[in-house]
């Protein structure tokens, strides 16, 4: 009787997953009213699904700290999505589901992984979520924000540079610092200050004079990333960087010259440092030293290959994998829950990508628009870079899935990237609003023009 | 997506430039969108296609847990005789039964201290199940696990039983391969185990006082040095160096070739009088190739060693020893006198040298060793076929005809008269290899039959069986008998 219900309950989580993943799509093919029905849907099937999985896991662990945790997060959950509407009228419903559903994804993981690190993250995750909550508010209110590139541009380079000379090693890569006891991933922030600058500088000009520094400086970040060997990070800068580029000069020569530049860099980085020709190997022929360099990633494949399509929670043995709650979480998942079930979860941050480039589009001014594009790239590599690791689809660079992965940097500045998005698509929403509200009070006139920011 | 292009597209602006960049920011998206197709396509591909022989690993111990949900299946010889089987009582325990006890413990190995031979190359096979969806939901429903699928292998019962029974009570191993497939018909290696009892002879078996190693599997992981059999490569070698004038040489052997202070002995001492290559190899002449040896350049000699597989990985998918082949350029006379006949430091193991008598037999291409035949479900039907493979050309087409000649030669005129018939044409190569001073050598035979058309490939080895035409080669005389009389 159990059984058949573990077995029903694993077929109804991918059946929610994948209704939900759908809506996810469809939202882009319909009018705003039935945008609306369909957000609605999708918190629904994202309740049903916490659920299910909670059952499970309670019927595992028989612990009734699960069940206790599992309230807290449906206090949570639901205060967040309530509070954000109300607060924010023009709220992106459906970037809010996304976030609300990955998180519960990596709860529902890491609960199932290491009971004490998923409350942590809860922990983490009500403070993000707090501390953020005020971004949309100010992001078009302090004008300040694109006036000082220089400051974006050499905090960056400082926060890099202490951690890579001062930083403690894990996994053979400079990642963090530690102040206070507490443990800091200064280059999951800078990311966000690295889009700052870039907009600010191509916001002001794209001549080659201002082109040829901004260059320099991401240069300098991405160098300085390699030199702390967190090879993801320095490939997540270069990637965004040339988008960025290339959106505000629309010259593919240039950006033609910067990838050829890139892969130069790459190809020379392979031949003097051994620890990225070690990576390459291990992606290569990870069966060669199995052991050793080879044993993350076989490991992983394991799990993805003895999972299959679907399994469920508790019957395979994710644990096998060394950091799988951190850069390794998508093996787990599609492990446990399934390939199908992990797909849908890809797809989901491709949908997120497409609603970013969708506001971004919208955007008049460059400097919105080049920030809510880079940040939508930033977001895109980084899960392109842990899940193509992960699957041995390409050589792994060692970076977290957003939002579902174990960390406190990771979480922090991927809350901070989707409310400055939220801010950029309350900003378009209340100047529709406003556009709107002037029509009707001048039904004869002729539209008004844009306020131009 | 339409809707999506419409609105990007459709924000006129006063300037050009943020139109611009929106189609820039189009095209990016298209391209990750592609990026992001390719990743889910490639994950896709990974399940659908190569998922199994990923996860057929020893490293991945969640195949272990297949075990809760699957009864393990059989291990069938190739007429489909049981070789190994999983017992269910009433109560659901599960015991592991092989039916003719130690006569495959080496081949077919054991799964219940760990995993050894095929119940370690077949384990995911034997745990998975293929029977009928709607009964297996059935079954997983009703708390019942399912069968495993069977695994046909390659191995014939009844040249297994002729090997095992004419090796005795000696120590040794005993191969039998088809040279054009690749398939292991025979792998005898004893002293065996008897499986069945594993558990409770563990102990005694591990422990430091046994010197028997019945655990190890001779065929394949026992090292022994090539003796005779050796001349192969070294003839294979001279031929090379001196391809216009081999057939001149001569040596004229009295039973002891001295050189300086070194002497090289004939078997017993036997004085075999003027011997041509031909000759000195179907008379297993030691002073000869000894002679021979001498002239060789010595990092040639160990190149076409590399390509006759010592010193390499040998394609073979259970638990081997590599063959290991010591000798450098610069080596004094004494190792090179002893390589040249196949003592001195060089060693390898039964599967090796059947390895290299297959390839010779298959005109140079060796084919990869394989014991699945294919995997079918309790029902019957076939799951997964393995077919031959060629692993490469070990030596030319030219080469490998001119060393079949020699060995047939070694059958018709030389040390494996033992193998003289009517019925067949075989050739082969004998070897009696010192190890220890004061004890008896071990016996080799590798050879096939018949020398125009070879249909199978024999290996055996005697631990101290002496004179390897006496002791190896009557054994071979064995297994083609009964092979050729079917």
């Amino acid at each position: 009787m159990l059984k058949m219900f573990l077995d029903g309950a694993r077929y109804l989580m991918l059946f929610f997953m994948g209704m939900y993943t759908y809506l996810n799509f469809r939202y882009f093919g319909v009018d705003e009213e039935e945008q609306a029905d369909i957000c609605g849907r999708q918190v629904r099937y994202m309740f049903v699904l916490h659920l299910l999985a909670y059952t499970v896991l309670l019927v595992h662990t028989q612990d009734g700290a699960v069940a206790l945790f599992y309230g807290a997060q449906v206090v949570f959950f639901v205060c967040y999505i309530f509070l954000s509407r109300l607060f924010y009228r023009y709220v992106s419903r459906i970037l809010l589901n996304n976030m609300c559903m990955l998180l519960c994804v990596g709860f529902i993981m890491l609960t199932r992984l290491d009971f004490e690190k998923a409350v942590r993250q809860f922990v983490i995750v009500v403070m993000a979520a707090a501390v953020t909550w005020i971004i949309p508010l100010i992001i078009d209110k302090v004008l300040l924000l694109e006036r000082i590139p220089w400051i974006y541009g050499i905090a960056g380079v400082v926060l890099l540079a202490a951690v890579c000379l001062a930083g403690n090693t894990s996994f053979g890569a400079q990642l963090s610092l530690t102040i206070h006891g507490i443990s800091l991933q200064p280059s999951e922030f800078v990311k966000i200050l690295f889009v700052f600058f870039v907009a600010t500088m191509f916001n002001r000009s794209v001549s080659r004079r201002q082109v040829a520094l901004t260059t320099v400086m991401a240069a300098l970040h991405v160098l300085i990333l390699v030199l702390s060997r967190d090879l993801g990070s320095a490939l997540i800068f270069f990637v965004t960087y040339l988008a960025m580029l290339y959106v505000a000069t629309s010259d593919w020569k240039l950006c033609g010259v910067g990838l050829l530049s890139g892969c130069g860099a790459a190809v020379l980085a392979y031949r003097l440092f051994a620890h990225v020709r070690q990576r390459v190997f291990a992606w290569r022929n990870p069966w060669a030293d199995i052991d050793d360099t080879g044993y993350q990633i076989t490991q992983s494949l394991f799990a993805i290959g003895t999972g299959s399509w679907f399994l469920g929670l508790y019957e395979g043995m994710p644990k096998k994998i060394p950091v799988v709650e951190k850069d390794f979480i998508f093996a787990a998942v599609s492990e446990e829950m399934g390939a199908l079930f992990a797909l849908c979860l890809i797809l989901i941050c491709l949908g997120c990508f497409l609603q970013f480039v969708m506001i971004a589009g919208q955007m008049l001014v460059m400097f919105y628009k080049l920030i809510a594009f880079g940040l939508g790239v930033m977001y895109l590599v980084q899960v392109f870079l842990t899940v193509g690791g992960v699957t041995k689809f390409i050589p792994s660079t060692g970076v977290t899935l957003p939002l579902v992965s174990y960390g406190g940097s990771s979480l922090f500045s991927t809350f901070i990237l989707f409310q400055v998005i939220q801010g950029l698509y309350i900003v378009i929403r209340q100047e529709e609003a406003a556009d709107l509200a002037e029509m009707e009070s001048h039904p004869a006139g002729e539209k008004s023009s844009r306020k131009d920011r | 997506m339409k809707k999506f292009r419409e609105i990007i597209g459709k924000k006129k602006t006063k300037t050009e430039q943020p139109e611009q960049s929106n189609r820039g920011m189009m095209q990016l998206t298209y391209l990750a969108v592609f990026a992001f197709a390719a990743l889910i396509f490639y994950e896709g591909w990974f399940l659908a296609v190569r998922r199994e022989d990923v996860i057929n690993n020893s490293y991945n111990a969640r195949l272990d847990s297949f075990a809760e949900r699957v009864v393990r299946g059989k291990i069938l010889s190739s007429d489909g005789t049981v070789l190994a089987e999983t017992l269910v009582d009433e109560e659901g325990n599960e015991t592991r039964n092989y039916p003719y006890g130690s006569l495959f413990s080496g081949v077919v190995g054991y799964s219940t201290m760990g995993k050894t031979g095929l119940e370690d190359l077949a384990h995911f096979y034997l745990l998975t199940s293929h029977i009928n969806l709607i009964e297996q939901a059935f079954r997983q429903l009703s708390g019942q696990k399912n069968p495993g699928d069977s695994v046909v292998t390659t191995l014939d019962l009844e040249l297994q039983k002729a090997a095992s029974d004419a090796l005795g009570d000696r120590r040794g191993a005993v191969i039998a391969m088809e040279p054009d497939t690749g398939k292991v018909l025979v792998m005898v290696s004893k002293p065996g185990f008897d499986p069945n009892h594993l558990a409770q002879e563990w102990d005694s078996l591990t422990s430091p006082d046994n010197t028997s190693a019945q655990l190890l599997n001779r065929a394949t992981q026992g090292l022994y040095p090539p003796g005779s059999i050796f001349k192969t490569v070294t003839a294979l070698e001279y031929v090379r160096e001196n391809p216009g004038t081999w057939q001149d040489f001569r040596f004229d052997c009295d039973g002891v070739y001295e050189d300086g202070e070194y002497s090289i002995r004939c078997y017993h001492g036997n004085a075999h009088g003027s011997q041509t290559l031909a000759e000195a190899y179907a008379n297993s002449c030691n002073g000869a190739f000894a002679s021979l040896g001498k002239t060789l350049d010595l990092g040639r000699l160990r190149a076409t060693a590399r390509e006759l597989l010592f010193d390499q990985e040998l394609p073979l998918s259970i638990a081997y020893s590599p063959s290991t082949y010591e000798m450098e350029p610069g080596a004094d006379l004494w190792e090179i006198l002893q390589t040249s006949i196949g003592q001195g430091r060089t060693q390898t193991t039964p599967m090796h040298a059947a390895l290299i008598t297959a390839a010779i037999a298959n005109g140079g291409t060796l084919m990869n060793p394989y014991f699945i035949d294919h995997v079918e479900n309790v029902g019957g039907d076939s799951i997964r076929k393995f077919m031959p493979v060629s692993g490469g050309n070990l030596m030319s087409a030219e080469e490998a005809s001119f060393l079949a000649e020699l060995m047939r030669q070694v059958v018709e005129t030389g040390t494996g008269s033992a193998l003289r018939t009517d019925a067949y044409t075989a050739a082969g190569k004998t070897g009696s290899a010192e190890f220890e001073t004061g004890r008896e050598t071990h016996a080799w035979f590798t050879g096939f039959a018949p020398a125009e058309d070879p249909k199978l490939a024999v290996t055996v080895l005697v631990e101290e069986g002496g004179s390897g035409g006496a002791a190896a080669a009557p054994i071979a005389r064995n297994i083609f008998d009964i092979y050729f009389a079917r």
